[in-house]
């Protein structure tokens, strides 16, 4: 790729060839405000927030869209530009329920971000908004179309990243809205509730459920982690309030998900905090005994204790007692009497770890992995 | 169109007409298509396509039909297809009907549909001529264009360049509809005087009554005055008078015309025909129609006209593609010029024209 010099505001830039005037101001940390480019998505044009003006040319253009040219002169934030951001806003703003403060998105959505920026503080237009009903009945996501700005960033994240094509626009002009499928829910769409278009959306129109009303952005503590899911990686950031994870939002620094994560690794949290869930090791009491496996008949709360109970132990001991009975079991039947099955949720160091054990400690070939099942 | 590229290239024929006021090309595909297919086939021999998509407005079911046989006849002759008249050179042909958008007129919007997409305006650059339908170098031609190529090989491009102005050359076909005697289209060389057109050929204002206003070229045009109508039809001469030629679709409005119902109609059709892509035409062109809709019944707010400026300016320029922008233009040269017609409907909260409303 080439280099490119042009002047961002009296600045002597040099780009990449190809960029965008966005592009290239992102690449040198210049702010350009934006509401329907992402900078993993391509390019919209929709939100008209981004304007520029250029040297020679009469119109303000969007700089998301605006590829960079050799000698071109920008400047990004002149009066007559941000005149006509505020003017976009405004009329984004005069369709928005201003419910900031119940809104989930608080404090996390670009839309009041931007307002506060440019000082939206009316809706002078005093036109009609819309009233959509919020009542998509899928399991994972809350649409609330009334706070779309139709800056179709989940469009595109669900038909060019994850090629599902289960979001698109419906009607036209003032009428337009997000829908999903033939115009049916997302339960009755081809959606795979991976919620990417939860990850890039910039207002509260696309949000998790379970996240509803859990806690504001600047009441979590965020805290990256990987997914236990899949043997894949994906960098997570999870939202912890009073040791609870309330919101899962997937990392864009991840080197193997690059900011996109499944169904499971967004929603499927719940079990962390479950009362079902173990987080001791275990082991029955007659194997804590160092007696024999008991027979059906002697399992009888009234006559003794019941030794199929499971007691609390540590690692050393649960450890011990599982590796002494395999040694147990190989030394009264054979390697041959031990199978291993493995898993996919396991990182390949783990598997390889696991095969050794299967094979050289115990000398069996009997181990099989369940993502073959 | 690059000469360079190897990819096969394309002739995609705009008959998408749908601009208020318009209907010439409605005329040329139910009248000849002939000739136009004559002039796809030149076109396409010119930059070297072997295929050819006609894209039609839908609602012109007779077009459709013309211009399906018309194909069909042009194949039957030899004119279309493999090796025509042992030339060597190929060219297949078909006709797709739109689904009643106007924005699928816009270029790119039509190449669009003619994928199978929803009708919305691509991002330029890349142009048609290099990235096209499907991909390819495309080159996109109302019908009214190709149906002078076969008269320009013909008869030379001296004949075709004495006609009209040093700045605006060749015929044009204008469409005169509203408040006049004979309304229709007129093929006329460009240049002629509007006042020509409407007083000579189009035979005047019924009932003798007084010329208030004209759209001198389609919806997307700003008005001009019954006053200003001693202006040359052409690009030039229509630019200096504040307007543009557009598309040719002359709109005649006499005086019992109320210029804010007429605004208000125009920008209902914008809004109505917006796809909804951008900002400022998705929701700026329902504010303007919301704003006029209420100022014309009577129940406007003492800063609406400003209001009305202010919209104007927020959109014009800054819309995803031109449409966006067009209803700029009536809307703004209305106020300009019939601003105190506005100020009674605010003031009176009726009309100064129908007097109740």
């Amino acid at each position: 790729m080439g280099k490119v010099n042009f002047i961002l505001d009296g600045k002597e830039i040099q780009a990449e060839k190809g960029d965008t005037i966005l592009q290239a101001a992102r690449r040198l940390g210049i702010y350009i405000p934006v509401l329907c480019d992402h900078p993993a998505l391509p390019p919209e044009g929709a939100c008209r927030i981004c304007l520029v003006e250029i040297e020679g040319q009469r119109a303000l253009h969007p700089s998301c869209t605006y590829p960079v040219s050799e000698g071109m002169v920008v400047e990004t934030n002149t009066e007559r530009i941000r005149a006509a951001r505020k003017f976009n806003l405004e009329l984004l703003v005069s369709d928005h329920p201003l419910d900031c403060m119940t809104c989930d998105a608080t404090g996390d959505c670009l839309l009041q971000d931007l307002a506060y920026e440019y000082d939206v503080t009316e809706d002078r237009f005093e036109g009609t908004k819309h009233h959509y009903s919020v009542n998509d009945p899928n399991p994972f996501i809350q649409v609330d179309r009334n706070k779309c700005i139709l800056c179709r960033r989940c469009v595109r994240a669900c038909r060019e990243v994850n090629g599902v094509e289960a979001i698109s626009v419906f009607y036209r002009g003032f009428s337009a809205y997000i829908g999903f499928g033939a115009d049916s829910s997302m339960d009755d769409s081809p959606c795979e509730f991976c919620g990417s278009c939860v990850e890039v959306c910039p207002t509260g129109a696309l949000w998790p459920k379970q996240s509803l009303g859990q806690g504001r952005p600047w009441q979590v503590e965020k805290v990256r982690t990987t997914c236990p899911y899949c043997g894949v990686g994906c960098q997570l950031i999870l939202e912890v309030k009073d040791n609870k994870i309330v919101k899962v939002d997937s990392a864009w620094e991840g080197p193997s998900n690059h900011g996109w994560t499944c169904v499971k690794g967004r929603f499927g949290y719940d079990f962390t905090s479950h009362a079902d869930r173990l987080s001791h090791p275990r082991v029955r009491k007659y194997l804590l005994d160092g007696k024999k496996k008991p027979t059906a008949s002697k399992r009888d709360p009234e006559k003794e204790a019941n030794p199929w109970q499971w007691v609390e132990v540590d690692w050393e001991t649960a450890l011990g007692i599982a590796a002494d009975r395999m040694r147990q079991i190989r030394d009264d039947h054979g390697p041959g009497s031990i199978g291993f099955l493995t898993s996919a949720k396991c990182l390949n160091e783990e598997n390889y770890l696991m095969n050794k054990l299967a094979r050289q400690v115990i000398g069996t070939n009997s181990i099989d992995h369940c993502a073959r099942l | 169109m690059p000469r360079e590229s190897d990819l096969p290239k394309i002739v995609a024929v705009n008959t998408d007409e749908g601009e208020p006021g318009t209907f010439k090309d409605r005329e040329i595909v139910e009248q000849d298509p002939h000739q136009v297919i004559e002039g796809v086939l030149i076109a396409a021999y010119a930059i070297g396509a072997s295929r050819a998509y006609v894209y039609i407005r839908g609602e012109f079911f007779l077009g459709v039909k013309r211009w399906i046989k018309a194909i069909a006849d042009a194949y039957e002759a030899g004119f279309l297809g493999k090796d025509i008249l042992g030339s060597g050179f190929n060219l297949d042909m078909s006709v797709h009907r739109g689904a009643g958008a106007y924005i699928c007129g816009e270029e790119t919007a039509m190449l669009e549909s003619l994928e199978g997409k929803r009708g919305e305006p691509r991002q330029k650059p890349p142009y048609p001529a290099s990235v096209g339908l499907f991909g390819l170098p495309t080159l996109v031609q109302n019908i009214e264009t190709l149906a002078c190529i076969p008269h320009i090989i013909q008869r030379g491009p001296s004949w075709f360049a004495g006609i009209g102005t040093a700045e605006s050359k060749g015929p044009k076909i204008f469409s005169i509809s509203g408040h006049v005697n004979r309304p229709g289209n007129y093929e006329l060389p460009l240049g002629i005087s509007l006042s020509d057109i409407i007083f000579g050929y189009a035979g005047g204002i019924p009932g003798g009554r007084h010329l208030k206003a004209v759209i001198p070229g389609g919806a997307s045009t700003p008005f001009l005055r019954g006053d200003q109508v001693n202006v040359p039809m052409s690009f030039e001469g229509l630019a200096e008078a504040g307007s543009a030629l557009g598309t040719g679709g002359i709109i005649v409005m006499d005086e019992s015309t109320c210029i804010v119902e007429a605004v208000r109609r125009l920008s209902k059709f914008f809004a109505h025909e917006s796809c909804g892509h951008c900002t400022p035409c998705r929701i700026g062109s329902w504010r303007i129609y919301e704003i006029l809709e209420r100022v014309e019944k009577g129940e406007g707010h003492s800063g609406d006209i400003d209001l009305l400026l202010d919209l104007v300016d927020g959109i014009d320029g800054h819309t995803y593609c031109p449409m966006g922008s067009a209803l700029v233009n009536p809307v703004r040269s209305a106020i300009q010029h019939f601003r105190p017609e506005f100020e009674y409907h605010l003031t009176h909260k009726s009309c100064l024209v129908n007097g109740v409303k």
